[in-house]
């Protein structure tokens, strides 16, 4: 038995600024080469287990720990920054905090400007590494001119100049687009094989991890370890679940056709998966039992795009001769790879950028010629970060900001305000300053401003990134809410699941045009649109195709509004 | 933007481009002090003109700079305007003559003493400014750092200025994001609003911004602190180059011209030439 | 000088990058008065300086305006000095606030902008100007005056922006506590 590169023994820490403790007793041992998944739902103390490997706890972020941790035969948390981070690298969450040189090359060269390693062999290693990780013709470029998932690719590069046995990844796959994440994690898979290093991967993602084989799964929760198992024992169970970590949606089908999972169907991965033909029947019964949810009435239409077309410098385009309309009370999905069109075709649509050419009607009015805020009495806009949006301290003042502008009188601004506070479930905080509230919370708040401008669509910039499962749900059931109180809902978003669950049709955008406008299971069920378009085809289609289920469309259909009937009903 | 846009490098393929970023530095920097400190028509003239070659040594066209050069003139025009209406009497002043071209109203007359103090005025720009947009559009940014470093500051501030090159494009896409998001909600910096509306207007779209900057400073610091930064006295750069022949022959030059200018003032125990006496 | 910690050397690159962007595309023009504007970037760098120090609040105010001044054409010393300065002392008056605690009363507004006023005039009424006469040989008279004008404005537009920021921030630092619904 070779020594564990990571032990933790009967550690717990405390983070000075806090109360309580973070970590609660947590014993875990990780061999050299092993590839560990570490889950749990927000706040579960996930990130700190992590901060604890890589030193920013406690050199960071001060606080007590108790028991030991040993990395790489270092007495971690009274060691240094400098030493742990010679044996961990660490590849965080947001690609554009990590990228601090003006260039590929510079920030790859980081660490070892850092050393003092003289120019010559610096030049060498960083043009082996960059070969590596396929940046070689990269290497003067500046991080505006890269992908996401480039970005991440130098980061990775930027800690393996180092030589580093551990490689820690922070929640690697939060800003990528799927067809990216799934790149993500096929190269941390080939790197491990060539470099032999261990690698620990912090992630909620599941289904997306588990893409490729991992050897352990941690279940993170309250601030202790819940599991520590094989995938294949871990995912027949049902503590993911009970602990808000959402398994692989092939798994949740395969349940509610009431095919029983054990440990030897070898269930982690959908191609190791092993099915009877007895479960294949099942799902197949199980297929021809639901009903297909109806379609509601087509309502008049309420936005239309015509022929829109937009760059943001001469001689270049971000979009290209879009065309679409949506009608009233629906709820839309904007998807496709970054730099797509999506964010553009939202300014477009807020009067935040004038199209080249092209036209815009809301019910039935070319709005065209309307300024910023005049639009905004039609369309609302919401970011993806609430914390860039949100400028008054309190809740009240920011949901009030936008209506000082107008001519409403005192009592009618209160008015406003208090009713939109109720619609948001914010009534009750209304009080409060808008720091002590959580995320999602903050997402509301965002919301409610935009809200009680009274627009007829509201424009959401990935409503739930890097959410957990819990808060996703919290955040998409309130907007399913509002649209069914009849807000017009668009969606731009590079969550699959968020697609197929919540929103009917999805316009798919590739490559600066509208690619499909069409359902959203045949966005994620037609090859040639998921390729073009950066998707990720949806597990269910290849469960379909398992049990030789036809057309596989229908029965991904049918999985989602017998899911949605389940969760309503929770 | 592109209307204002900010003065950005050019790569070309020239010598005033293979000098290192360190030797542009220094070269500046003994160029502008030079100018700085002498009044002297005939230094300054011999500086602009001096300046002027070395522009077009650089392969950077006039034409690449006319919008900042033309705004430049309208800063220096405004500010000869200025400089006449407070002190019509400044070059008599400085070259104890007074010879009246035009008397036009008031105190103001126009001297010739006064004009040629203006004119010097204006050479103290035109001999700096080409030798500084060369330095502006001919250095590339990634070296810069290495450069300050090259002359002796602290690594640590030269990475702080190496990040605020890197950051500001983020910063600059927040701002623009954020902007337009309040401007959705009515509130706006440019308009009609009054000035003390704006100001606190202004206020709600620099909060965001500035709480999204304290967020970066705190994850990039992380990530530079995982990497290492800060671990010795000293670091080595990727962008740094080894001086050639050339590079030394620029400082000295740069050492020259700052020679002549502390020696005229010297031997003239003055820094302006007076050709009135 | 003192070790730098990681934090301050970012907070200076980004502290930077706030100024110069605020600075280079950011016009508020000051009503009755050709030619100038409010200069939102000394709103941030008061912010900026009494969190992270003097030393970061000179080194911000330096280089950012270096690098505006640079994308213009030509840097203007006496200013960029000017600008420097005011970082520096207000970071120095200030260096007893505590932002972090999310305290900031009365005592503290006042504190600030005393600091803050005090700073402005030394850089732009004092400073810029002095420097104006001995490096450019200008008219006294002339840059007291534009000098008196800038360090006005500067000083307001500090004491509105800068103030409402740092309200606004200490609010953020405020804990949970004693918060109830109704």
């Amino acid at each position: 038995m070779p020594q564990p590169i990571i032990e933790f023994k009967n550690f717990g820490f405390q983070y000075d600024a806090q109360a309580k403790p973070t970590l609660y007793d947590i014993n875990l041992s990780i061999y050299p080469g092993e590839k560990v998944l570490i889950v749990g739902p927000s706040g579960s103390g996930k990130s700190t287990l992590a901060s604890c490997i890589n030193g920013l706890v406690p050199f960071s972020y001060p606080g007590k720990s108790t028991g030991s941790l040993t990395v790489a035969g270092l007495d971690a948390p009274h060691s240094s920054l400098f030493e742990l981070s010679r044996h961990v690298g660490t590849v965080l969450q947001d690609p554009d905090g990590q990228f601090i040189g003006l260039t590929v090359g510079e920030d790859i060269a980081f660490a070892l400007e850092n050393d003092q390693v003289p120019g010559p062999e610096m030049h060498r290693i960083v043009e082996q590494v960059a070969d590596l990780v396929d940046l070689k013709n990269y290497l003067h470029h500046a991080p505006h001119a890269l992908s996401g998932g480039q970005k991440q690719r130098v980061s990775l590069a930027g800690v393996m100049v180092d030589d580093v046995e551990i490689l820690l990844f922070d929640e690697p796959l939060a800003n990528l687009d799927p067809a990216t994440g799934k790149q993500t994690i096929e190269l941390i898979e080939a790197i491990q094989k060539r470099s032999n290093a261990t690698v620990v991967i912090i992630e909620h993602r599941l289904e997306d991890v588990l893409w490729r084989k991992v050897d352990r799964i941690v279940l993170v929760a309250d601030g202790r370890i819940v599991a520590d198992a094989r995938p294949d024992d871990l995912l027949a169970g049902k503590l993911l679940r009970e602990h808000g970590i959402r398994e692989p949606l092939y798994l949740t089908a395969l349940k509610y056709a009431g095919v029983d999972i054990t440990p030897q169907m070898h269930p982690a991965y959908l191609d190791t998966i092993q099915l009877t033909e007895q479960d294949k029947q099942k799902v197949k019964g199980w297929y021809h039992a639901v009903q297909q949810a109806e379609q509601p009435m087509e309502k008049p239409v309420l936005l239309q795009v015509e022929n829109l077309t937009f760059g943001y410098e001469e001689g270049q385009t971000n979009l290209e001769d879009a065309s679409f309309s949506v009608r009233q009370g629906e709820m839309v999905s904007i998807v496709g790879r970054n730099g797509a069109g999506k964010s553009t075709l939202s300014k477009l649509i807020c009067g935040f950028e004038t199209p080249r050419s092209g036209r815009i009607f809301i019910n039935g009015r070319d709005v065209s010629g309307d300024t910023i805020k005049e639009r905004a009495a039609h369309v609302g806009y919401v970011m993806q970060n609430p914390n860039q949006m949100i400028s008054k301290p309190m809740i009240w003042d920011e949901v009030e900001l936008g209506l000082l502008q107008t001519d409403l009188t005192p009592e009618e601004r209160k008015e406003r305000v208090e009713q939109t506070l109720k619609i948001c479930g914010l009534y009750p905080f209304r009080k409060w300053p808008v720091s002590a509230l959580s995320f999602g919370q903050k997402k509301r708040v965002t919301i409610a401003s935009v809200l009680v401008m009274n627009p007829q669509i509201i424009i959401l910039d990935e409503p739930t990134a890097g959410q957990d499962f819990h808060h996703y749900t919290d955040i998409m059931e309130f907007l399913r809410g509002l649209n069914k109180a009849g807000v017009t809902v668009l969606m731009v978003t590079h969550d699959m699941h968020l697609m197929q669950e919540y929103t009917h049709r999805a316009l798919v955008f590739s490559n600066k045009r509208l690619l499909h406008d069409g359902t959203a299971v045949e966005a994620l069920t037609q090859p040639e649109l998921v390729q073009a378009a950066s998707l990720k085809e949806t597990s269910l289609f290849e469960l379909a195709q398992k049990c030789g289920i036809q057309p596989a469309e229908t029965f991904v259909q049918r999985f989602i509004d017998f899911d949605r009937q389940v969760r309503e009903n929770e | 933007m592109s209307k204002n846009a900010a003065l950005s490098y050019l790569p070309r393929a020239s010598v005033v481009h293979r000098l290192t970023g360190t030797t542009k530095l220094a070269f500046f920097l003994l160029w502008s002090t030079a100018a700085m400190l002498t009044y002297d028509t005939r230094l300054l003239a011999a500086m602009t003109v001096g300046g002027l070659v070395l522009f077009s040594v650089s392969k950077i066209r006039l034409s690449e700079v006319k919008g900042a050069l033309l705004f430049m003139m309208l800063l220096v025009v405004l500010n000869l305007t200025a400089i006449y209406l407070f002190a019509p009497d400044q070059g008599t002043e400085i070259y104890g003559t007074k010879t009246v071209w035009v008397h036009l109203f008031w105190r103001y007359d126009i001297t010739a003493e006064t004009m040629f103090y203006l004119l010097n005025f204006f050479m103290k720009y035109s001999a700096v400014i080409p030798v500084a947009l060369l330095f502006i559009l001919a250095t590339n940014p990634s070296e810069f750092a290495a450069s300050l470093a090259g002359i002796g500051v602290s690594y640590k501030v030269g990475y702080a200025v190496a990040l605020a090159l890197r950051y500001i494009p983020d910063v600059q896409r927040d701002f623009h994001n954020i902007s337009q998001a309040q401007q959705a909600r009515g509130i706006n910096l440019s308009g009609k609003d009054k000035v003390l509306t704006r100001l606190k207007n202004s206020a709600a779209i620099l909060l965001p911004l500035v709480l999204a900057s304290l967020s970066r400073i705190e994850t990039v610091s992380n990530a530079m602190e995982l990497r290492g930064f800060g671990k010795h006295k000293k670091r080595s750069w990727y962008m740094q180059r080894p001086f050639q022949n050339i590079d030394w022959i620029a400082m000295g030059l740069g050492l020259v011209v700052l020679l002549i200018s502390l020696g005229l003032l010297v031997v003239h125990q003055s820094r302006f030439f007076n050709p009135f006496v | 000088m003192k070790k730098m910690s990681v934090k301050t050397v970012v907070a200076i690159g980004i502290g930077a990058a706030l100024f110069f962007v605020l600075g280079r595309f950011v016009a508020i023009p000051v009503p009755f008065v050709p030619n100038t504007t409010f200069n939102l970037q000394y709103g941030v760098l008061g912010l900026f300086a009494a969190m992270f120090g003097p030393l970061a609040g000179m080194l911000i105010g330096f280089v950012g305006h270096t690098l505006i001044d640079l994308s213009w054409g030509s840097p203007w010393w006496s200013w960029i000095i000017a600008s420097a300065s005011f970082g520096l002392l207000t970071g120095f008056f200030t260096r007893k606030l505590d932002l972090e605690s999310g305290e900031f009363g009365k005592k503290e507004i006042i504190t600030f902008n005393v600091g803050q006023v005090v700073a402005h005039l030394i850089a732009w009424i004092v400073l810029a100007p002095t420097l104006d006469v001995l490096i450019y040989a200008e008219n006294a008279t002339k840059v007291f005056t534009q000098g008196a004008v800038a360090g006005v404005v500067n000083a307001v537009t500090t004491g509105i922006v800068g103030t409402v920021l740092m309200l606004a921030y200490s609010k953020t630092r405020t804990k949970r506590g004693s918060l109830d619904k109704d």
